[in-house]
């Protein structure tokens, strides 16, 4: 899908990266993204991938839309199914 | 206020007086263009999500209509693209895919059906989890990849990243820009404006757009996937309609700039190229679909293995699919009521054709959210025909 999933940069290590997505931690990959990222950074995830990273000025706007996307979701919404999923997928729990 | 704007309160926009003044501007920008409908097409499965979600079709005037295009990765993968993947794990080979793949029915067969006789299909949500899947194995595994270029990126930077000898590529990745053309070209299309999807374009940027709007005379406009940018897009979109201004305009800032994520590009081009080759159910694509480049020719599916697609077809037997007209719906003709099959035969868990098996299918979104109270008058005149 190309609605993707900003997460919180907890650690980077090399091309991988430790991301935050609402309290789930993932492993994602940085051969994409065409900036610096580090701890603190937000980047948006793609199928385990960083695409981009979020400006600082962009990062409350940007996570208002997830939070508002899922806050309202039934069980069975498309939509939030495809963010939980990104959230779920991508890489192994760091938990 | 007219009546079509007394949802906006449901509708949860963040900002219901501003999602009001959008659609009020809307309404005075149709109403000085003074013809009807005047029809714009989006190619995002997200946009179309939200667009249902939130009931947008319903709060928008009547006279535009917004119609989903070609902008679901899953559907508008070819049946026979499809049927190399079925062919190959019927041939004993390990494939993993992304999970809505598996569902989506080939000429005779699905990947699920594959499985269910005993093939060895894996589902994947990343091409790092085939990546290291394969390295844990013996036996060859072909990545089965699809998707947009915002996924193709991830391939690329996988095939860049030393994957392990027993790692094969069968791509069936598409190329977004080249579709709008044939849209644009169609004779039947009554598409007067693109909205182009958020994401997509932070790969590509948005000046990927402008020899398209040169070429045919016909605006983009890049939004992102709020409520409330989808519709600051369309009253951008609609300005430059009644303008006659054919221009790429940039409602997105915040995620996309003009020349996009240049690291992205590179890995991408590096590892693919584009062909012309067939979106299901549409038409040829000139420089549509992404291939490997040959100096990958060792990871190359298609090189490295006999596909035997015909030994599918033996068999085949007549099904509803003939019936199935996802194609028109993705070419912005027909939309899913159009279709005999919609919600009877055709249903998310028994899928007739791709559009009802993808998150991001019309199919399966208007099945979702069509009987949502936030549609009220929705499937009247709003809604592509």
């Amino acid at each position: 899908m190309c609605l993707g999933v900003p997460g919180k940069v907890i650690a980077v290590d090399g091309l991988m990266a430790t991301v935050d997505f609402w309290g789930v931690r993932k492993q994602i990959r940085l051969e994409v993204v065409d900036e610096t990222v580090q701890p603190g950074d937000y980047i948006l995830n793609h199928v385990g991938y960083a695409i981009r990273r979020i400006p600082p000025g962009e990062i409350d706007a940007t996570l208002a839309l997830y939070e508002e996307l899922l806050r309202h979701a039934e069980q069975d919404d498309l939509m939030a199914a495809d963010v939980r999923g990104e959230i779920a997928g991508a890489g192994d729990d760091q938990q | 206020m007219t009546s079509s704007n007394g949802g906006f309160a449901e509708l949860k926009f963040r900002d219901p007086a501003r999602a009001r003044a959008l659609s009020a501007t809307l309404e005075r920008l149709l109403g000085e263009i003074g013809r009807a409908p005047v029809s714009v097409m989006h190619v995002c499965g997200s946009h179309e999500q939200a667009i249902a979600k939130f009931g947008l079709r319903a709060a928008l005037p009547r006279a535009l209509n917004v119609i989903m295009g070609p902008g679901c990765p899953v559907c508008i993968t070819d049946v026979p693209e499809v049927d190399e993947g079925v062919a190959l794990a019927r041939q004993g080979v390990r494939i993993a895919t992304y999970g809505d793949m598996v569902k989506v029915p080939g000429t005779v067969l699905s990947l699920a059906d594959v499985q269910a006789e005993g093939g060895k299909v894996d589902v994947v949500y990343s091409v790092a989890q085939a990546v290291e899947l394969a390295r844990t194995i013996a036996e060859p595994l072909v990545f089965f990849a699809t998707g947009f270029e915002t996924t193709a990126v991830a391939t690329a930077a996988a095939v860049l990243q030393n994957p392990p000898p027993n790692l094969f590529v069968l791509s069936a990745h598409k190329y977004i820009p080249p579709v709008m053309e044939i849209v644009a070209e169609m004779p039947d299309t009554r598409v007067e404006g693109f909205l182009a999807a958020g994401h997509a374009a932070t790969i590509t940027g948005w000046g990927v757009f402008e020899p398209f709007v040169e070429r045919h005379k016909l605006p983009v406009v890049v939004a992102g996937f709020e409520p409330l940018d989808i519709l600051a897009g369309l009253v951008k979109l609609v300005e430059l309609i009644g303008a006659g201004t054919a221009s790429v305009e940039n409602m997105y800032p915040r995620c996309v700039t003009k020349e996009g994520n240049l690291r992205a590009q590179e890995q991408l081009w590096n590892v693919f190229r584009p062909i012309g080759g067939r979106w299901r159910g549409i038409a040829h694509v000139p420089n549509g679909n992404l291939r490997l480049r040959d100096e990958w020719a060792h990871l190359d599916a298609r090189k490295q293995f006999d596909i035997d697609v015909n030994s599918l077809w033996d068999s085949a037997p007549p099904t509803l699919i003939q019936d199935c007209i996802c194609g028109d719906i993705m070419a912005g003709i027909k939309s899913p009521t159009d279709c005999a099959l919609f919600g009877e035969q055709c249903v998310p868990h028994s899928p007739v054709g791709a559009c009802m098996v993808s998150s991001e299918g019309t199919c399966k979104i208007w099945h979702q959210y069509g009987g949502h109270p936030d549609l009220g008058g929705y499937g009247g005149a709003v809604c592509a025909r």
